[in-house]
């Protein structure tokens, strides 16, 4: 029991030091695609490659005044940065980042904590990160600062309806919410995202809209909202916003990857899994088996994190109208049809087969038939 | 009308239903965005690197001696008289006997001092020079200065170092200008 609570703990521990780690790199990297991009280099003055960049900017926000705005509620003006940092961190308690490790003779699982409504702890968590943003946003007393913060609030409300219908039909496929079992039920290459590739994309665009990050990034959208929700703020509260909003983002890179990549599978797994054994005996070879689907999952993670920043630094912002219109006129319906087909994938007994037929059938109608009901419309004006 | 058919036509028609989806504008301006990440940068991590001027470029003073390690600077004060900023003083002095290794003429600077928060870097006391003997170097600036008591240069810093001679590609104006017509 003693060894469980204290492994458990060095998991836990290990889990969050991981995730601000991440955090504080993702600002890095963030910076040095961007300069990528841009034809520039990027930070190189701290350390070797600007490697300590990330700690000058902590630095620096630590040393800057703290500063509250006299007419700003000043209890909720705290409490706003530090309930978006707050679930930004307790989101990551439930995803798996490896299978399990044997120490003392015992299995422990490399995971906060294995809840079987998984799932729903994340949404959960994530909806009520957005009170981080509302409440600050409301406590700086400042029209810009509401306005993103009510953005901010209407924007994950929409998205997260798309993202929970896209999310159904993985439910639907895997029979469970724990987030677990789901990746367990990808072994090897069967990966969700060859049965759901469409869920796949909505579930992409539904957590960029979630993570508040471009083209979605409305709530701080600089040319209209000085700087959205974050306006008030500044030295390490400041920082706090936007260091949640890289924890957030490594959190939603990996439920992407564990919901629709496999997770810690890797195609071959149960070929290296025997070799392991084999040469290193039952113990050893199964932590090192472990290990390395933690690498992989961590590969996963880091293709997702630079698929977020080339998406940032291609995309322009979209129109708020545009926004709304994209959640609740196209991916909440081809959500509801997406889960439709994978329903009826599901009863056919050939998920895989009947899922990409479903979806050829969704894409004639939609591409072939459409555009003559559409000109026959034109055509009556 | 048009004064190059370089404009591209704005396309005003209304999406086709492909279009409709973003799928491929998002995938075309990934693309833009991928071969950039890749493509060789437009710059460079200044201090430690830097770039080639060209031949002409006028940084840091240089008094250059001649095959032998002589000085071919002879005082004449034509530099002086050249230089707009009124940057450049000098004190000649006579050769004595024994000092035919050190300077080249019978006359020679016993000091030479540019002022350098007067010189505009302007060049023209290097075409003055009768004797080739100042120049302004291509591949060294003038390094930032802190106090006034760093801001005349005198013969300890512009008179060339032997073992690290000044070479360029060019050294006379026609020089340059074939060269220029080469490249």
């Amino acid at each position: 029991m003693d060894t469980v609570l204290i492994v458990k703990a060095i998991i836990v521990v290990a889990i969050f030091a991981i995730s601000m780690l991440m955090a504080l790199y993702e600002t890095y990297a963030e910076r040095v695609i961007a300069a990528f991009i841009q034809d520039r280099v990027g930070p190189d003055r701290a350390g070797p490659f600007g490697l300590l960049q990330p700690l000058a900017d902590g630095g620096k926000l630590f040393f800057k005044e703290d500063f509250i705005p006299t007419k700003a509620d000043k209890w909720l003006f705290i409490l706003g940065p530090a309930i978006a940092m707050s679930t930004a961190l307790l989101s990551s308690a439930v995803i798996p980042f490896g299978d399990t490790i044997i120490v003392a003779g015992q299995k422990i699982d490399v995971q906060g904590m294995d809840v079987n409504i998984g799932i729903l702890w994340i949404f959960g968590i994530v909806s009520l990160g957005v009170y981080g943003i509302l409440i600050g946003g409301w406590a700086s007393n400042n029209k810009y600062s509401l306005y993103g913060a009510i953005r901010a609030a209407s924007q994950t409300i929409s998205y997260e309806l798309a993202m929970g219908i896209s999310l159904l039909a993985i439910i639907l496929m895997t029979g469970s919410l724990s987030v677990k079992s789901i990746v367990l039920g990808q072994h090897g290459i069967d990966w969700n995202i060859f049965y759901q590739p469409l869920g796949f994309l909505l579930f992409l665009t539904c957590s960029l809209a979630e993570c508040n990050r471009t083209p979605f990034d409305l709530p701080e959208s600089e040319n209209e909202l000085v700087a959205g929700y974050h306006t008030e703020y500044g030295s390490m509260k400041m920082g706090l916003y936007l260091f949640s909003e890289y924890v957030n983002m490594f959190i939603s890179s990996a439920v992407l990857a564990s919901l629709y990549l496999g997770g810690f599978n890797y195609p071959g797994m149960d070929f290296v899994y025997s070799k392991l054994v084999g040469s290193f005996g039952e113990v050893t070879g199964h932590n090192i088996a472990t290990a390395l689907g933690t690498i992989t999952l961590f590969l996963k993670i880091f293709f997702f994190i630079f698929l977020f920043m080339w998406i940032r630094w291609t995309l322009p912002r979209f129109r708020y109208d545009q926004l709304m219109n994209l959640a609740w006129k196209w991916m909440m319906p081809v959500a509801i049809v997406n889960l439709i087909i994978t329903a009826a994938a599901e009863l056919s007994g050939k998920p895989l087969l009947y899922n990409w037929i479903g979806l050829a059938i969704f894409a004639a109608i939609y591409f072939g038939l459409f555009p003559i009901f559409k000109k026959k419309t034109v055509s009556a004006n | 009308m048009t004064l190059t058919n370089r404009s591209k036509k704005t396309d005003n028609s209304e999406l086709s239903i492909v279009e409709n989806t973003y799928f491929p504008g998002i995938f075309k301006g990934m693309g833009v965005t991928i071969k950039h990440f890749f493509s060789k940068k437009a710059t460079i991590r200044y201090p430690e690197q830097k770039r080639y001027l060209g031949p002409v470029f006028r940084g840091h003073h240089i008094l250059k001696r001649d095959e032998q390690g002589r000085e071919r600077c002879t005082a004449c004060g034509l530099c002086a008289v050249a230089c707009p900023a009124e940057a450049i003083s000098m004190v000649a002095a006579e050769r004595v006997k024994g000092e035919e290794k050190l300077y080249r003429e019978e006359k020679y600077a016993a000091s030479y001092e540019v002022n350098m928060l007067r010189c505009i870097f302007c060049g023209l006391c290097e075409e003055a020079c009768p004797k080739e003997a100042v120049y302004l170097r291509h591949d060294k600036f003038v390094p930032v200065f802190t106090s006034r008591d760093q801001v005349i240069y005198g013969k300890d810093q512009l008179v060339e170092d032997m073992s690290d001679r000044y070479l360029r590609d060019a050294w006379t104006k026609e020089d340059m200008a074939k060269l220029w017509i080469k490249q």
